[in-house]
């Protein structure tokens, strides 16, 4: 199957016609650049959106509470609505298996040292479900566990880069940190996608917190997951119907937007999602267009190449040339300039795309890149596009007469 | 060798018909050197493309070394051209792009040599006609007589049974045209049977036989006494 010999004879004509081979295959080159560059920005994009969401679970409702902006049964505006442990429990009885993790959350700032070691962290006492919540990667050790709830141990999980901070070169594991005059152990060092910030946090047992810092059952915010069997629409009716109960059992207006405030992530995932949806098909008819306009300028070209070798193919007719090794000619060297200059308008983009990735991160777009599956799909697409391109012109080629061609001028 | 009866072509012309053929009957034998000669329109190039199976008869009869030429199909026509017959055409036609070399080994391509026994063949040829020095040029780089010289190796190189020239001369001055017609004159010589169509007397006179044609029929069709292109050089 594999003739060098035809091979050759095609590489012949493609070098001694060299000019006319880069202007065809320009245009092609041209389409898969644009479509590279406009493919690794969508990328990009898209990268940029997924950082954003990547911290936390995608189902992710988050509830906090504020004061009241509306008199509401006999109730004034300006009352501060507190969260505390039985709410927490009310939600996980009331809603049951709907609710996948669950979480309180209270925040503190409080100024941390280790030996002469010191800086002011931000502490979240939790429960151990908030691991699964935050996306948190425990790197050493372990997380709060529910044994940690019971016994109020005073124990403490802390960020990469706090373990950085203090530890320097001694291992966190096992040390006792100073939390504003209290000792905790340390039990674990976490890592987290999220960002810096991220990991320069220190979790505790939401009991211990409560204990210490004001004897109360006091908490700032709930953060749960729903359970990921329901789709969208479930999803937002249920936190619809969690914001009223919870509106209700604190005697607050329905309309009420600051006392109990409920974001459900579902709403923003599926913005993100639609907006990458549209975002390819805006890729994928551009790109398209633009390879069909690349393939329809080579057949252009090869229908003036087989104008132009008119005399040649019937001189090759006359010397014993059959059909289909004249379409094989004309039908393989489009293939060569349509996949060749194709690639070359890849790597030129890929080139450009990394060249750009510092500058097109001040434009959220970020690590900017074509996949693998990109490439090999390209170049069947190239193949498929250089045979389109080369089968018409081939097949008028394979039909000359060489009478025709070789009539005297 | 060559047996043709009763041929008959016409051309459409828009709506009218053009009798180019009247019924052509022709025999020539293994070792002839025959002259078409007729001015021009007489259909003597139209009888050459059929001999040459680049162009199909209406009717009649035609049988190359014993095979009947008719309903061929593009391939078939390829693969006889290829084994029988070599052409030789007035504006050479040789590929620009390829050296002598190459020129000459394309026939042998299309017959499914190995790359290494047609370069063989075809610097055996070209030596033939004297372009061994030659062989790594590009027609235009060559004179008008040696690219037809490479032409006529090119023909040779299928060792063909039929040798076709259409005007052979018709672009060289007469010092080069007698030259190649010495040439081709020593090819039969060696027993190829060639047909030359030619306008010119003097060339028509270096072959054995004359077949006079006028509007497509043959007038007259004569043995004559060989010229010797070596005299006249």
């Amino acid at each position: 199957m594999f003739d060098i010999d035809l091979w050759r004879e095609i590489f012949q004509s493609i070098n001694k016609n060299r000019t006319r081979s880069v202007m065809s295959g320009f245009t092609v080159a041209f389409a898969i650049l644009l479509f590279t560059i406009l493919f690794g920005i969508a990328n990009g994009l898209k990268n940029t959106f997924a950082e954003a969401f990547v911290d936390d679970a995608s189902n992710s409702i988050f509830v906090q509470s504020g004061r009241t902006t509306k008199a509401y049964k006999g109730l004034q505006a300006g009352r501060r609505i507190q969260f505390k442990n039985e709410d927490y429990d009310y939600i996980k009885e009331e809603f049951g298996d709907k609710v996948q993790y669950i979480t309180a959350r209270i925040y503190k700032n409080i100024n941390t040292s280790f030996r002469n070691e010191q800086n002011t962290y931000d502490v979240r006492a939790v429960h151990p479900d908030h691991q699964y919540l935050e996306k948190t990667l425990i790197r050493d050790g372990r997380y709060i566990n529910q044994k940690d709830l019971e016994e109020r141990t005073k124990v403490v999980v802390i960020g990469r880069l706090v373990d950085e901070d203090l530890f320097l070169k001694t291992t966190a594991l096992g040390k006792y940190i100073n939390l504003g005059g209290i000792q905790y152990k340390v039990v674990g060092v976490f890592t987290d996608d999220g960002g810096d910030n991220e990991e320069r946090i220190i979790y505790m047992p939401v009991t211990t917190a409560q204990q210490v810092y004001g004897n109360n059952d006091y908490i700032d915010q709930i953060n749960l997951t729903y359970n990921p069997k329901m789709d969208f629409d479930q999803a937002i009716s249920f936190s619809n119907l969690l914001t009223k109960k919870l509106k209700d059992r604190f005697t607050v207006a329905r309309s009420d937007q600051r006392a109990i405030r409920v974001r459900n992530m579902a709403e923003g995932t599926k913005t993100v999602g639609l907006m990458n949806f549209g975002l390819s098909m805006i890729i994928l008819v551009i790109g398209f267009g633009t390879l069909i306009a690349g393939i329809v300028g080579i057949s252009n070209i090869m229908i003036f190449v087989v104008k132009e070798r008119t005399k040649e193919i019937g001189i090759r007719k006359a010397l014993g040339a059959q059909p289909k090794q004249i379409v094989s000619i004309i039908l393989l060297e489009s293939i060569i300039i349509t996949t060749i200059s194709g690639y070359v308008g890849l790597l030129i983009g890929v080139g450009v795309l990394d060249l750009a990735t510092p500058v097109l991160k001040d434009y959220f777009i970020k690590d900017p890149s074509v996949s693998n599956t990109l490439v090999i799909g390209a170049t069947i697409t190239l193949i498929i596009a250089g045979t389109l391109a080369g089968y018409l012109p081939a097949k008028k080629a394979s039909r000359i007469k060489p009478i025709v061609a070789l009539r005297n001028d | 060798m060559l047996k043709i009866s009763n041929l008959h072509k016409s051309y459409a012309i828009g709506d009218s018909s053009l009798h180019v053929l009247k019924g052509i009957d022709l025999n020539i034998d293994d070792g002839e050197m025959v002259a078409i000669m007729g001015s021009s329109g007489s259909g003597k190039s139209t009888l050459l493309n059929i001999i040459g199976m680049l162009d199909e008869a209406d009717s009649g009869e035609y049988i190359l070394d014993g095979l009947p030429i008719k309903n061929l199909t593009e391939k078939k026509a390829a693969v006889y051209r290829n084994k029988f017959l070599g052409f030789i055409f007035q504006s050479f036609n040789l590929i620009n792009y390829k050296n002598a070399l190459e020129n000459v080994a394309l026939p042998l391509y299309y017959q499914g040599l190995k790359r290494k026994e047609r370069q063989k063949q075809a610097m055996f040829h070209l030596e033939k006609v004297g372009l061994t020095d030659w062989a790594h040029h590009l027609p235009k780089e060559l004179s008008g007589g040696q690219n037809q010289r490479v032409a006529i190796a090119r023909a040779l190189a299928a060792n063909p049974k039929l040798l076709l020239a259409d005007e052979p001369t018709g672009a060289l001055d007469t010092g080069t045209s007698y030259e190649i017609m010495e040439f081709i004159q020593q090819l039969n010589d060696e027993g190829k049977t060639i047909l030359i169509v030619t306008h010119e007397e003097d060339i028509a006179n270096m072959c054995k036989r004359i077949v006079r044609l006028r509007d497509g029929v043959i007038m007259e069709d004569t043995f004559v006494n060989q010229v010797r292109a070596k005299q006249n050089v």
